[in-house]
């Protein structure tokens, strides 16, 4: 028996489009109305500070007196170390799992890796503050002062906690993102590829620099703009061993503060207006370096595309 | 087809249920407001349900600042404060016809705890000193100031490491309105206030875990905490002087002994109580306020909120030296359960 269907097929196609580009709609929309109250909450402190807050570093409350740039530095700096630690270790995991491993022992392998993506920040951060802070201040500081102390980098009083051992969490932290992705660029690779490298009597090694490494470079560095994403947006664990001292130095030993931090620290607790509406002015400034650092990755990946494709 | 009739038919009647019993409990009283006085609050809470059924009280810690907001706001039955409202926040909501009155429940005082092992004795300090200590004009341990408060104690040739709150807290506030009280210079700069501007080199820790953290860790380090953190984490606290000359050590009953000299109870009580005057007085200790509006005409929720007051102004006490909170003094008790009271 047939049955006719209770709407026309013609109808339900139409029905399913304009349902489907009304959900996406609605997720541009609401990025659109966030930003916007974003904006509306900062315009006080836009008025009172305009770029100044930027170029200016002090942070006062009690005064009513507010600059965003030690905050701009602290979250650019840790994210950027972070990353800069981050990336080889996840490359290297992903080769390892994707080349060397046995796919069984590989899987389980990336399973325990992509694990440390699902601990919360804040048991990150405990661990940051009750472990590894001490053990920077006790072991790694004293070896980096006396290796590489003559860089202004390692200079100056160490209490543990400050720019190091706060990126060295965010880059504990974002080694699951670049890596998984890292795995997927590397399994695009065809089989033909490597062996072809192998063939003409390249080493393993050589072989996975030429014909892994090599063709997925915009891959990795898609990656690590993820991974960077994260980690500038990264609140709780940094605000725990940061030092939260809004301050601009040069020593990667010294406190400082993350634009997510003092959001996180003093919101809860601000009093004046004038204090909200800098915080949120934080925020937009915090939501721009995010859109930049995306854009130009985005730009990265999409010319070593062109240039890949137009070669060959 | 059995077993889905079956399924149906519970969980309807589940539902059935559900809007039932919620009908038949009576009303849920909504606060929010203050972190550090949780603990006693949820205390309060589930032992004044054993006594009175009907009603159901619910609070949310979210912070101070969001309590005020929210009592404010009107959107909540009573609002929980470390700091009294401005008086521009006073009059702003009377002239909206919401005037608010501030019932004190507890006392709580902040302890300046420190790392020395060293040094056995229990170190004395004074609020000029800890003012500079704080400011960074004191750096080392064994400082000339540090040293003639502690004439039989050999101090340590070594670096302070200052250790204060990196999230605006009520206690920082409390801290701050002490060393302002006592040092001129504090009181220029860094001043009042729940998040300040630190001298440099002052690490910021998150929370009093963040502070004990910290203060346990490291040798040499000094910072504030509450009073409980400093007795459950064992870390020995200074002893600072008071008006009467005395250097006293931070226990609930030398805290509540700050209010004592309140004689006056007909104000709305948004006074500071540090470096109160009289002997036995811990200076570093302020009130925690339940805001509730001031109204004359009965409302069932405002009576219910009374009710639940007066219990915890006077049965409610008992539970404060357990939790580590110091009760209000017995004078002060009473005049305010006779306000509570129509």
């Amino acid at each position: 028996m047939k049955k006719t269907p209770l709407i026309s097929f013609r109808l339900q196609d139409k029905l399913n489009y304009s349902f489907l580009s009304l959900i996406a709609l609605l997720i541009i929309a609401l990025l659109i109305v966030m930003i916007t109250l974003l904006f509306r909450e900062a315009y006080p402190a836009v008025e009172q500070f305009g770029w100044g807050f930027i170029t200016d570093s002090y942070w006062d409350p009690a005064a009513d007196e507010y600059g965003g740039l030690a905050f701009l530095f602290g979250t650019v700096v840790t994210a950027s170390i972070a990353v800069f630690l981050a990336a080889p270790v996840s490359i290297s995991i992903a080769l390892f799992i994707n080349e060397i491993l046995p796919a069984k022992i590989g899987k389980v392998l990336g399973l325990f890796v992509e694990m440390i993506a699902a601990i919360p920040s804040i048991v990150f951060g405990l661990w940051g503050l009750f472990f590894l802070a001490p053990w920077v201040n006790t072991t790694l500081t004293p070896f980096l002062k006396s290796t590489l102390g003559f860089l202004p980098l390692f200079q100056g009083p160490s209490f543990g906690i400050g720019i190091l051992t706060a990126s060295m969490i965010l880059g504990l932290m974002i080694i699951p993102t670049i890596s998984s992705i890292c795995k997927e660029v590397f399994k695009t690779i065809p089989a033909h590829q490597k062996e072809a490298a192998l063939a003409l009597g390249a080493t393993r090694y050589e072989m996975l620099r030429l014909s892994v490494i090599g063709p997925s470079f915009s891959g990795i560095i898609g990656a690590s703009a993820l991974g960077l994403g994260r980690a500038l947006g990264e609140t709780m664990a940094v605000a725990m061993v940061i030092g939260n001292s809004p301050q601009i130095t040069s020593s990667l030993f010294a406190p400082a503060a993350t634009m997510a931090s003092i959001i996180a620290n003093e919101y809860a607790e601000a009093d004046s207006e004038l204090h909200i509406s800098a915080l949120c002015f934080v925020a937009v400034l915090l939501f721009f370096v995010t859109f930049i650092i995306n854009f130009m990755a985005r730009t990265i990946v999409w010319k070593n595309e062109r240039r890949l494709k137009s070669r060959g | 087809m059995i077993r889905s009739t079956s399924f149906l038919l519970v969980s309807v009647f589940t539902i059935v249920f559900s809007f039932a019993s919620t009908s038949i409990e009576a009303m849920t009283i909504n606060g929010a407001g203050a972190t550090f006085p949780y603990p006693i609050y949820s205390k309060w809470i589930s032992e004044y349900q054993k006594v009175e059924t009907s009603v159901r009280f619910n609070y949310q810690s979210i912070g101070s600042g969001g309590g005020v907001r929210q009592i404010l706001n009107q959107t909540v039955d009573f609002g929980a404060s470390d700091d009294p409202l401005s008086d521009a926040d006073m009059k702003s909501s009377a002239e909206k016809g919401w005037p608010l009155v501030h019932i004190p429940t507890v006392i709580g005082s902040v302890t300046v705890a420190y790392n020395l092992p060293s040094v056995t004795e229990r170190l004395k300090l004074d609020g000029p000193t800890l003012a500079e200590i704080f400011l960074r004009k004191i750096v080392k341990w064994n400082d000339s100031k540090i040293a003639a408060l502690n004439p039989d104690v050999t101090l340590p040739d070594a670096d302070i490491l200052v250790v204060r709150r990196a999230d605006g807290s009520g206690t920082t506030a409390v801290f701050a309105d002490y060393l302002s009280t006592v040092s001129p210079e504090w009181n220029k700069a860094p001043g009042r206030g729940k998040s300040l501007r630190w001298p440099a080199g002052a690490i910021g820790a998150r929370g009093n875990e963040g502070v004990t953290a910290m203060v346990k860790q490291t040798v040499g380090a000094i910072g504030y905490i509450e009073l409980a953190y400093s007795i459950q984490n064992n870390l020995p606290t200074a002893l600072i002087k008071n008006r009467a000359g005395e250097f006293q050590a931070p226990t609930t009953k030398a805290v509540s002994k700050s209010a004592e000299m309140i004689k006056d109870f007909s104000g709305d009580l948004r006074m500071s109580i540090v470096d109160a005057e009289g002997p036995g007085v811990y200076p570093i200790s302020a009130f925690t306020y339940i805001l509730i509006p001031d109204k004359k005409e009965t409302d069932e929720k405002l009576t219910a909120v009374k009710k639940f007051l007066v219990w915890s102004l006077t049965k409610g006490q008992g539970f404060a030296e357990e939790l580590h909170y110091s009760a209000l003094p017995e004078a002060l008790r009473t005049q305010l359960v006779k306000k509570l009271t129509p």
